[in-house]
């Protein structure tokens, strides 16, 4: 039972240090006044004031205006005005395919889903693919090609480029240099292939600042090649963890979540359950998942896996491993589980971790007989898995000695994203012509002497393949906005000028292959991707690995600093992208900056507090950011994200966050030790959208959890605990509201939940979200519609975290209902409590009244009614919002009535799953469920009847028709929590 | 001293009393006035158009049934407004070179879409489905009014959400059997005893039919 | 109570330990009908206004043109101007609301209920009150206006035929506001204007020129002083008052529905109409001699505002206070009796969270400085009096503030917890708001008697006979 009972949750550590203090401390953060953008002078002011006052009685007077009008000159075929189209696609992250099916209305795209019929998406996508639509309608995306700052056009840099290219016809291409990202797509390849058949001495290199490198190494380590781990987390009990955020960073994690949480959803008393292990050097969403976390140094997970190697029984390890003793017990915890679970367990580690690990790792899952079961080995996707540190350096060793006439640069941003010690930036202007395709004018554009705006993925043919290999076609929906290319098609026109378009190259190279059959393009079109096209498992035999000697760790004070891709704008690829930067970064909440995420205990030790800016130093180089006391975060270890702190970059990336590669180099890739941090005095404001606090007690029941054995033992603690008094409890008529259709309900599943955000941008993006930017959020005005909020419990130097996803409630007996003076949120006939934004006045009253605070207000004009570019992302089914209206969660009421509507004309009901609600359908984890309360066999009864179902705090008897599964974890028994 | 205010002044000043009254009644009824009026309603005032396009002489005149045109209205939430082509397809044969039509060539030729005033018009946060009226037995006509009369296109009626409810409030008063939705002259000779039994009929949902979110989203 | 007309022989000037003999002292004995219409009539006619009106005056105007800039920049921007945020959605516009409210109950009050019950020694200082009534009211009514998110709208919380074939949603209290406020303006309006006809006739009579005569005669509305009028104007003016008596406990409760109908913990209390009716009355009387005091002093009034008339008003304020202090000890206590997890975090977070401070200063300003008045030295002392009504207001004020905002910042759902902070638009509002009322209290005060004439002149004639 004790384990049912929930501790006390709390969010901040100060708060659990010190409240009062705390709290007082808390005013100086923000300063009060209104610090808003907007600024009007004297003359406009007083112009103003009369007319805003005159105004004010007047607008109820105001006629209509005329709209006009305007129908096709040819209607599209297929297309009946009105109705949406579905194309399917696919995007690629980390240079791996992930199908996705895009909703487009009257040519515009305007809503991202996966692609079900795609192994990489199985009908989920991360928060990356649901934000890069916003990319595509970015109006500070770059708008034409420019040759040495001026604008310019594709005839003249084709005939600049080829002449050139024929000058390096008789030096084969030696001068010529190709710099790519990451590269699965088949044509590509295939052109590259020709390119260096022409040009034999030109070089291609690769190179993206969050790569694989040390996996590539590993595995050369290992077995003597470069083959892809595949992972199936769905048939392991065990999964260990060494640094991998396999759950959210890791290039196939939409579907390893989609695994992974197969063995924890809704889990029946005698079901089993996976259990999971993560040692990592700074809590990621992963980690947040773990029944047992062990906050290590990224430097120590050397050490760490050596002695579990050892203690499995793999050979390679001799020397004895000397181990601090809360990672003696865990290690030996461990090594007991996987032993018991020979070929049904996972050992992953970290891409930030040395070769060494990895090929040791590879070691274990061999040793432990999970090659073959839970873990296989293939040829991998990328077209050509290389060293990309080694690459770039040896591109800018040729840059160094006037090597390179020619460099195109097709994509990536290395100006930015190489450390400083590779030099790239400072030789890049020694060449003759260097040639930069991009999205936007980046800090690389500006060095190179051709900038050619890149084709969003949305706007351009191509093919790429997904993590297993799957070859999948890039399909666009709407024509280049602003007349970009491809590297199709630059690399086109450098084989051969003038070039073609990447129709032309992508369908040849298909035809090629299919030799020309028709269907089988249509098909591809059609499905997303080409049937079998995954890559054969491959037969590995490992080889004995000779290890380096274990790195001896610097004694304190020296502190460890970690690298680490920032969760939402990730190697600052994103950094233009509103969505990203105002969606909370998992565990720490922060949003539109970084920060230096450090440990209480550490904070402690230097009185540092939140947003107080620390210098941090390294080998001289030295670097001024924030910090963020975090939960977690292994004491002496200091973590940074990539990306952030953009120089040239567009409006919104502007003045966000702090560019922290200063301190990076090629030996200090992923960590480096021997770190000194100093506080300097000075503060910076970060922002957060959960404000810390407390659960501050058990009776609020707020998130329940418990254990798996408990769970086993008393199926019924949930309920044990407060629940919902009775519907006939009341004064008023107990049935208020009579349902005989359909009774919309959710259930969100607690423990499948892993925090990846997705929900918040899909909803986001379905319902018209506007972005509010920094100092609104400052002020406690974000606008997302479904929260994740994140507790901590335990202690603070390792706590266990838990997310919990807080969409409307849509409550039965709406507190927010009666206290509105004008009806604008109300009650429909299948139990949603809407809210009508065209009835709202605007009084708050019941945001005051909502217990759950998951109501939105447009304090300003947040919705963007200026920027043309953006109103053709607009779902055109929802209303955009206007200053001065509530809004919220409904459900996705768009989709219910279109699903209503298509039912009626065809004389059915909704069958069950046919609707799902935006967020539901992005859940790589299928966390939510929603549906037909009404239908006792729909998924979501069936949910509600599950024993640990409650609703949040169901005692006030709001009889919300959205409930949750408590939280089960499954710790190791002969463990101490 | 002289008497400041004389006798009358009792008369003037009781009414006043009655003028005040007046007044106020007066300004709330000309506000009442000026929201019912075409002025603010548009109904019943034609819209200047790119073509003088007449219903009348297409409906009445030639007898042209409305998908012909308005093709998506049976299966989309928009009826569709007929893309140039259509115009053309009768009309490269047809007054061919009638100096009224020159925008619609104009419009093909140069592959510039025709312009036109919308003329029955909701604000953006109503989402009004023709598709579902349609299959529920809601003739064009109720809502259009007598397209076949017009010479110019007018709207028939205030559009006000008081006269939307008039019928999704009772929509017996108005629904009619499938076959006659795009008849437009069609009348019940007992609109009320027809309309309960197709309501039933039709499975029209009344009372879901006041629910906001069935046009507010 | 007992009827005016009952007298007691014997009874010593100064001698109030027994309610049923007359108060006297209520005005200086020497005083006479002519003396009395002279000294009150000639502020509005002959006299020029003291140097502190003008300087007075200026301050109030500047401070309303700050309103009036706060209104158009806010109607202009948008409520987002103001600190409010989620979960705090409502911030000083409410307690402006409730806090103005309160002030205007002492209007009424002193009219209304003690002309009912016979207390003469309202006569001096009820014009004055329910003038304020007005004004404060006045003030009141703007906030539920402004701080709607789109104020243009407001006339949806009105029922009335639409084009939408919608009404309001009666269930919620904002409605009842709009109704009970609206009425209450009404009555005072009607019940101020009916006592200021005599007056305003005296005024004509007396007046000099000839623009003020045919004002005021206008205003006036033909009084002749005849029987027959007194008589409709007694009868009228007693009526008005049992109409507007019920109403100073309806309006304040109803308000407090805004807050108790709704489940926030701090909120959701049976105790708060008596409570913040009683709260109402006890800022109202604090405003009242806030403004007493100076007057009395600037325009030589001390003859008609006795030390007795302070004194009295000192001891409405104490009752009342202490009927306030009750209701916050009962808060606590319930809170803690109710054994509800909300509720105790409530208030464990009033008092020691990040507002603690506010609400130590709350009981402060409202609970522990009130004590003073206990003692007659300093009822009865203007200085320490009006320092004592000005932490009263102040402290309800602050009252206000402690129920809305620390009880909105954390409520049920930990993650969704915030903190307000006023911005400058928060401040210059309320300030401005103050100028509204000060602007038109200056005005009335030179253009209208402040003191009933008529009634005082009638309190002549009582003392000279209970005199005899």
């Amino acid at each position: 039972m004790n384990a049912s009972s929930p501790e006390k949750l709390w969010r901040s550590l100060a708060e659990l240090a010190n409240p009062l203090e705390f709290r007082a401390s808390r005013h100086a953060e923000f300063n009060s006044g209104d610090s808003e953008p907007h600024k009007v002078n004297r003359r406009d002011f007083l112009r103003l004031m009369g007319a805003s006052l005159a105004l004010a009685g007047l607008p109820a007077c105001t006629r209509q205006p005329i709209e006009r009008i305007v129908p096709y000159v040819k209607q599209p075929e297929e297309l009946v005005p009105g109705n949406p189209l579905f194309y399917a696609t696919s995007m690629t992250w980390r240079g791996f395919a992930t199908g996705l099916v895009v909703e487009s209305h009257e040519g515009h795209p305007t809503k991202i889903e996966g692609n079900p019929d795609h192994p990489a998406s199985r009908g989920a996508t991360n928060v990356f693919h649901q934000a890069s639509l916003l990319d595509l309608y970015d109006p500070d995306r770059s708008q034409g090609i420019t040759g040495n700052g001026e604008p310019d056009t594709w005839e003249n840099f084709v005939s600049v480029l080829s002449d050139k290219l024929d000058s390096q016809g008789a030096k084969k291409g030696a001068g010529l240099r190709i710099l790519t990202e990451t590269i699965t797509s088949p044509t590509l390849l295939n052109q590259l292939q020709l390119l260096l058949k022409k040009y034999p001495e030109a070089t291609w290199h690769q190179f993206e600042p969050v790569n694989r490198d040390c996996v590539i190494e590993g595995s050369r380590m290992a077995f003597g090649e470069m083959v892809e781990t595949h992972y199936y987390f769905d048939r392991a009990n065990i999964i260990v963890s060494l640094d991998a955020d396999f759950l959210y960073g890791h290039p196939n994690s939409i579907r390893y979540a989609r695994d992974f949480s197969a063995r924890r959803r809704a889990p029946q008393p005698g079901a089993e359950m996976n259990r999971l292990y993560v040692g990592e050097s700074s809590p990621s969403v992963t980690g947040t998942n773990a029944d047992h976390r062990l906050p290590i140094c990224a430097g120590e997970i050397d050490g760490l896996t050596r002695a579990l190697a050892q203690r499995v029984g793999v050979d390679a390890v001799s020397e004895h491993i000397g181990l601090p003793p809360d990672q003696q017990e865990w290690v030996g915890a461990l090594a007991v589980d996987l032993l018991e679970n020979r070929g049904a367990s996972i050992v992953v580690a970290g891409e930030n971790q040395p070769s060494a690990v990895h090929a040791l790792v590879h070691a274990i899952n061999h040793t432990l007989g999970n090659a073959g079961q839970t873990v296989t080995y293939a040829e991998t996707a990328e077209a050509q898995a290389i060293n990309q540190n080694e690459s770039l350096r040896s591109l800018v060793r040729a840059l160094k000695i006037n090597a390179v006439d020619i460099l195109v640069t097709l994509g990536g941003n290395p100006v930015f994203t190489a450390p400083p010690d590779f030099g790239f930036a400072e030789y890049l202007p020694k060449v003759k012509l260097s040639v930069h395709l991009s999205a936007d004018v980046n800090e690389t554009s500006k060095l190179c002497n051709w900038h050619i705006p890149l084709n969003h993925y949305l706007e351009s043919w191509g093919d790429a393949r997904s993590f297993d290999g799957t070859a999948s076609i890039v399909q666009p929906l709407i024509l280049p906005l602003y007349g970009g290319k491809s590297a199709h098609e630059i690399l086109d026109a450098m084989i051969l000028a003038p070039g073609r378009g990447d129709y032309e190259i992508v369908r040849e190279f298909w035809d090629m292959k299919s030799n020309g059959d028709e269907l089988k393009w249509r098909r591809a079109l059609h499905d997303g991707l080409f049937e079998g096209t995954s890559a054969s498992s491959k037969k590995v035999t490992l080889q004995a690995i000779n290890l380096p000697p274990l790195n001896q760790r610097l004694a304190e004070p020296a502190l460890e600093i970690t690298f680490r891709p920032d969760p939402t704008i990730f190697d600052g690829r994103f950094a233009n992208n509103g969505w990203l930067q105002e969606l909370p970064k998992p565990v720490t909440k922060l949003a539109w900056d970084n920060a230096a995420l450090i440990s209480p205990n550490l904070a402690a030790r230097k009185q540092l507090e939140n947003g107080d800016i620390v210098e941090i130093g390294h080998e001289g180089r030295r670097l001024r950011l924030p910090v963020w006391i975090t939960p977690g975060q292994p004491d002496r270890s200091v973590a940074l994200h990539l990306g952030n702190g953009r120089r040239t970059v567009g409006n919104v990336g502007r003045r966000a966050g702090f560019d922290v590669n200063i301190l990076r180099n090629s030996e200090a890739w992923w960590f480096a030790d021997g770190v000194e941090i100093r506080k300097t005095g000075a503060k910076y404001q970060l922002v957060t959208t959960q404000t810390q606090h407390v659960i501050d007690s058990e009776d609020r029941q707020i998130f329940r959890e418990g254990t798996l054995t408990a769970f086993q033992n008393d199926p019924e603690f949930v309920r044990k605990n407060s629940e919902s008094p009775a519907a006939s409890n009341t004064l008023f008529q107990p049935q208020e509201y009579h349902y005989d259709g359909y009774r919309w309900g959710m259930s969100i599943d607690l423990t499948a939940c892993i925090g990846c955000n997705a929900c918040i941008l899909a909803c986001q993006s379905e319902n018209n979200i506007p972005v509010v930017g920094k100092d609104q959020v400052a002020r406690g005005r974000v606008m997302h519609w479904i929260r994740l909020d994140t507790y901590f419990s335990g202690s603070a130097a390792n706590p266990e975290m838990k997310h919990q996803p807080v969409p409307c409630m849509q409550c039965e007996n709406a507190p927010c209902e009666l206290v509105c003076p004008v009806g604008a949120t109300l009650h429909d006939k299948e139990g949603l409590n809407l809210q009508v934004y065209n009835r709202c006045v605007g009084t708050r009253y019941c945001s005051n009244n909502c217990p759950y605070k998951v109501r939105r207000f447009n304090f300003y004009q947040y919705a963007d009614y200026e920027t043309p570019s953006l109103k053709p992302m607009w779902n055109p089914n929802v209303t955009v919002r206007s200053r001065g209206v509530m809004e919220k969660c409904t459900y996705c009421i768009q989709r219910i009535s279109m699903a209503r509507i298509n039912s009626e004309e065809q004389n059915r009901k909704i069958s069950d799953g046919e609707l799902k609600t935006a967020c539901q359908q992005v859940c790589p984890a299928q966390a939510i469920v929603f549906g037909d309360i009404g239908n006792p066999d729909s998924k979501v009864s069936k949910l509600k009847r599950h024993k640990l179902s409650f609703s949040m705090l169901g005692e006030l008897n709001t009889r919300p028709r959205t409930t949750y599964l408590a939280k089960l974890r499954n710790p190791n028994p002969k463990m101490s929590a | 001293m002289a008497q400041l205010f004389r006798r009358r002044f009792n008369s003037i000043a009781r009414s006043g009393i009655l003028v005040l009254i007046l007044l106020l009644l007066g300004s709330g009824w000309l506000l009442h006035a000026v929201y019912w009026s075409p002025y603010t309603t548009r109904e019943t005032v034609p819209l200047e158009q790119p073509v003088p396009f007449s219903h009348k002489h297409h409906v009445y005149g030639l007898g042209i049934d409305c998908r012909f045109c308005h093709t998506s209205v049976e299966n989309s939430a928009f009826a569709g407004l007929p893309p140039t082509e259509i115009c053309m397809t009768c009309h490269s044969q047809i007054w061919k070179d009638a100096p009224m039509l020159s925008p619609v060539r104009e419009s093909l030729a140069a592959g510039l879409a025709l312009r036109w005033n919308r003329v029955t018009d909701t604000p953006d946060f109503v989402f009004f489905n023709h598709s579902i009226h349609i299959n529920k037995g809601i003739g064009c006509a109720t809502c259009h009014g007598q397209m076949d009369r017009m010479p110019l296109t007018w709207q028939s009626h205030n559009l006000y959400m008081k006269w939307c409810l008039d019928c999704h409030r009772a929509p017996e008063k108005y629904i009619r059997p499938r076959s006659e939705v795009f008849n437009l002259n069609w009348t019940a000779t007992n609109q009320l005893s027809l309309g309960r039994k197709l309501v039933v009929e039709y499975q029209v949902h009344t009372e879901q039919l006041t629910d906001c979110s069935m046009c507010h989203r | 109570m007992i009827p005016a007309s009952q007298t007691v022989a014997g009874a010593k000037p100064g001698d109030m330990v027994l309610p049923e003999k007359r108060p006297k002292g209520l005005i200086a004995p020497k005083e006479t009908f002519e003396s009395v219409t002279e000294d009150i009539g000639s502020i509005v006619l002959t006299q020029k206004s003291p140097r502190a009106w003008w300087f007075g005056a200026a301050v109030a105007f500047a401070l309303l043109m700050l309103l009036l800039c706060s209104i158009s920049w806010l109607l202009y921007r948008g409520v987002g101007i103001w600190g409010i945020n989620i979960p705090v959605a409502w911030g000083f516009a409410i307690v402006n609301f409730v806090w103005w409210i309160g002030i205007g109950h002492a209007g009424t009050f002193i009219s209304a209920i003690l002309l009912l019950v016979h207390q003469q020694w309202r006569t001096s200082i009820n014009r004055f009150t329910e003038a304020m009534t007005l004004f404060a009211v006045a003030c009141a009514g703007l906030f539920p206006l402004l701080h709607l998110g789109r104020p243009f709208v407001f006339f949806w919380l009105l029922p009335y035929p639409d084009t939408m074939g919608l009404w309001p949603q009666f269930r919620s209290p904002l409605v009842w506001d709009v109704f009970a406020v609206s009425t209450y303006f009404a009555v005072s309006l009607i019940f101020w204007y009916a006592g200021l006809i005599p007056d305003l006739a005296t005024l004509r009579d007396r007046a000099p020129k000839r623009a003020q005569k045919i004002i005021y005669g206008m205003m006036a509305l033909g009084w002749r002083g005849s029987a027959v009028h007194w008589q409709n104007h007694q009868s009228a003016y007693l009526l008005l008052a049992g109409l507007a008596a019920p109403l100073v406990l309806s309006v304040h409760s109803v308000v407090s529905f805004d807050f108790s109908v709704a489940m926030v913990p701090g909120w959701h209390s049976t105790i708060f109409p008596p409570y913040f009716v009683a709260g109402a009355i006890y800022s109202g009387f604090a405003m009242v001699l806030n403004i007493v005091i100076p007057i009395r002093k600037i325009y030589r009034l001390e003859k008609f505002i006795t030390l007795r008339h302070l004194n009295y008003m000192a001891v409405v304020m104490l009752a009342t206070g202490m009927m306030v202090s009750y209701g916050y000890v009962m808060e606590a206590f319930m809170a803690w009796y109710s054994g509800d997890i909300f509720e105790q975090s409530m208030m464990a977070n009033r008092a020691f969270g990040p507002y603690g401070w506010i609400f130590w200063a709350l009981m402060v300003l409202n609970v522990i400085l009130p004590q003073a008045l206990w003692s007659k030295r300093i009822r009865t002392n203007p200085l320490a009096l009006f320092l004592v009504a000005l932490s009263i207001n102040i402290g309800m004020w602050v009252e206000r503030f402690v129920i809305v905002i620390t009880s909105l910042h954390r409520d049920f759902t930990p993650s969704a917890w915030g903190m307000y902070r006023p911005t400058f638009w928060d401040w210059s509002t309320l300030f401005g708001s103050m100028g509204l009322f000060a602007t038109l209290l200056f005005l009335f005060i030179r253009f209208l008697p402040m003191i009933s004439i008529s009634e005082v002149r009638k309190l002549v004639s009582e003392e000279k006979e209970a005199q005899i």
